[in-house]
């Protein structure tokens, strides 16, 4: 069994406003989704929202506003999956709720430090 | 062995293989009953062999004293036979008689089984530790109290509650199951370690008594070594660990009981063979695949038992305090990485990292300074030593800094 | 305190470095977080492989794998940290430490991470 890193990603700029009542039901979707993982003893981190904002550091101490200078869709948030192989990783992925959104999530092979 | 050795040296080795078999016997709630018998059993082989001269097979001597004992014990309390019986009935279907099984096998398990009653999480580390000494290294209320510098009386009291506390949780005397295992057994690796620190770190004066509560520590773990379940290789890890510090002993004191530091210590008094055992057992535990912090700490000891200053040496040391530090944050290992990164870098780089630590009231941390700025800065370098003085509470850390800054 | 990700992006996933490099960047890396950790400012964190990365999407209400992580996204993820900090200030100050910025067109992103029960 092998980590994975869930990358969720999604373009902020293009969100519709959700009413708190469609807030609600999209934050239960997530709930559900990540029950679903760790009842399968598949959730190795539940990992982490991300605020909406932040900031950027190039080489040379070159620092930028936000973190969507240039990439479209930014990173929303984490979770760490166990899973035997890339595809069933994949599997896992294809459940999350944030596709439904406009969103992606990229699917990672955890090297451990 | 003559008979004044004798009884103390029966004492350690046996008191607790009789504690532990009649604890498993009577249950935890009746743990105090186990050890009052046992301590009885040796009262009476003082008083006896004092007369009589010493038995043919002093241990089966004892074993006998120690099971009539027992019996005469079930005899007087009707109520503690009532509530006992059922479970003595099991173990000895024939007679009415109790019979102690002292075979190898069961003064093993029994330890085993007792290691992981007294390591329970439910009582607090250092009641844990306490107890371990008294049940499973037979160490007297005193000898306890002197090795945490501290009174008989908040030894028994210490013990007291841990038992209270084993008797309102029902602790049951076995082998935690598989799944529990691992989680239990690094309680009990917290507990051996603290009980090895106790005696490598004591200051108490009797030398003699802080190296038994090492080897005791090392007693301990290699039982779980031979046994198949708890094998495992953080087991192997920490005594591996053990060894190499153990390895040390000779070196670092001196007659006055005065510490000579790792710098000045002479190597040729190392021992070479509690190295290779320590290497032995590192090896043991590279066998799994998780890196526990006694991996880490085993690494950097084993680099300390190399006394020449290569640079392969402090970058492996300074490679596995970054680890260490992943896996747990302590201030200690905060201020020996930085040690090695001067090694590694230079004592200027490694001002700056030291700075950032910000430990202003741990006096390592000025000594750790003062010993940077030693050769750059010689103010500063007098500064943070005398801050360190200041802060240090042991005669043997005033001592070392005194020196230092007669050195400057 | 609070919490925050620094997110380690490489201009080029796909180039390869040679075995002493890797080992020369790994150990900066580790001397990197070792000073984080010695601070008690660490979390945890992780490398990421660059090799069988796939992105999963939905598009025109099919999802969709596509393989590598570098397609639309120039920048490819190499790994992130997480650490304690008192503003982002200082967040990005342990992110200018980071070896990852050796690499011209790499870069750090420092996010504060969410409270779990969404007070910010």
């Amino acid at each position: 069994m092998k980590d994975f890193l869930l990358v969720f990603r999604m373009d902020y700029s293009n969100m519709p406003v959700a009413t708190p009542e469609q807030a609600q039901a999209m934050t239960k979707r997530w709930m559900d989704w990540i029950a679903g993982i760790s009842t399968q003893g598949k959730l190795a981190d539940r990992g982490n929202r991300l605020e909406n904002t932040g900031k950027v550091i190039r080489p040379n101490n070159v620092i930028t506003n936000g973190p969507f200078t240039e990439i479209k869709e930014s990173l929303g948030g984490y979770s760490i999956i166990k899973a035997d192989s890339y595809d069933a990783a994949m599997e896992i992925a294809k459940g999350c709720p944030v596709l439904s959104v406009g969103g992606n999530v990229e699917v990672r092979e955890v090297s451990k430090l | 062995m003559e008979q004044q050795e004798l009884i103390p040296h029966l004492f350690r080795t046996e008191f607790r293989k009789i504690t532990s078999v009649l604890c498993k016997l009577f249950g935890i709630e009746h743990i105090e009953v186990a050890e009052d018998i046992a301590s009885e059993t040796f009262l009476t082989a003082v008083e006896s062999w004092t007369y009589k001269g010493l038995p043919e097979n002093p241990t089966a001597w004892l074993y006998q004293v120690a099971k009539n004992k027992a019996n005469n014990y079930l005899l007087r309390n009707k109520l503690f036979a009532e509530k006992i019986k059922p479970q003595l009935k099991r173990s000895s279907a024939r007679s009415e008689e109790l019979e102690l099984d002292m075979s190898n096998k069961n003064i093993t398990d029994s330890q085993l089984q007792m290691l992981f009653v007294t390591c329970h999480p439910s009582i607090p580390a250092e009641a844990q530790v306490g107890l371990a000494l008294r049940i499973l290294c037979g160490f007297g209320i005193d000898e306890i109290a002197t090795a945490f510098l501290t009174n008989k009386e908040t030894i028994n009291k210490r013990l007291f509650r841990a038992r209270e506390k084993l008797r309102i949780e029902k602790v049951s005397i076995e082998m935690p199951d598989e799944a529990e295992i691992h989680q239990r057994l690094e309680t009990v690796l917290t507990t051996l370690y603290l009980l090895f620190s106790e005696g490598y770190y004591s200051e108490s004066k009797d030398s003699i008594l802080r190296k038994d509560l090492c080897f005791e520590a090392m007693r301990l773990a290699y039982l779980l070594i031979e046994n198949e379940p708890t094998n495992t290789p953080s087991v192997n890890a920490l005594l591996s660990l053990f060894c190499f510090h153990a390895s040390r002993f000779e070196a670092r004191k001196v007659e006055n009981g005065e510490m000579i530091l790792y710098e000045d210590q002479d190597e040729s008094l190392w021992n070479k063979e509690l190295i290779e055992k320590g290497m032995y057992f590192l090896n043991m535990a590279s066998q799994g695949k998780r890196i526990t912090k006694y991996h880490l700490e085993a690494g950097i000891a084993y680099w300390h038992t190399q006394k020449a200053d290569t640079s392969e040496k402090w970058e492996n040391i300074l490679s596995l305090y970054n680890q260490l530090l992943m896996l747990e944050y302590s201030p200690i290992a905060a201020l020996n990485r930085t040690f090695a990164l001067s090694k590694v870098k230079s004592k200027a780089e490694a001002i700056k990292e030291a700075e950032k630590l910000q430990l202003n009231n741990n006096h390592y941390y000025f000594t750790l300074l003062g010993e940077l700025y030693t050769g750059i800065d010689a103010n500063k370098a007098r500064m943070n030593l005398e801050q360190a003085l200041s802060l240090a509470k042991t005669k043997t850390d005033k001592q070392t800094l005194q020196r230092k800054l007669e050195k400057l | 305190m609070e919490e925050f990700m620094l997110i380690l992006r490489h201009q080029d996933g796909s180039k390869i470095a040679s075995p002493e490099q890797m080992q020369v960047w790994m150990k900066q890396t580790m001397d990197w977080i070792g000073s984080i950790a010695a601070q008690n400012k660490y979390v945890g964190g992780n490398g990421l492989l660059f090799n069988g990365a796939n992105v999963v999407t939905r598009k025109k209400d099919k999802i969709t794998v596509i393989n590598g992580p570098f397609g639309d996204i120039k920048e490819t993820l190499g790994g992130y940290m997480i650490v304690k900090a008192d503003s982002i200030e200082e967040a990005i100050e342990f992110a200018k430490g980071s070896p990852v910025l050796q690499g011209e067109g790499n870069s750090v992103e420092v996010r504060q991470i969410a409270h779990r029960d969404g007070t910010r």
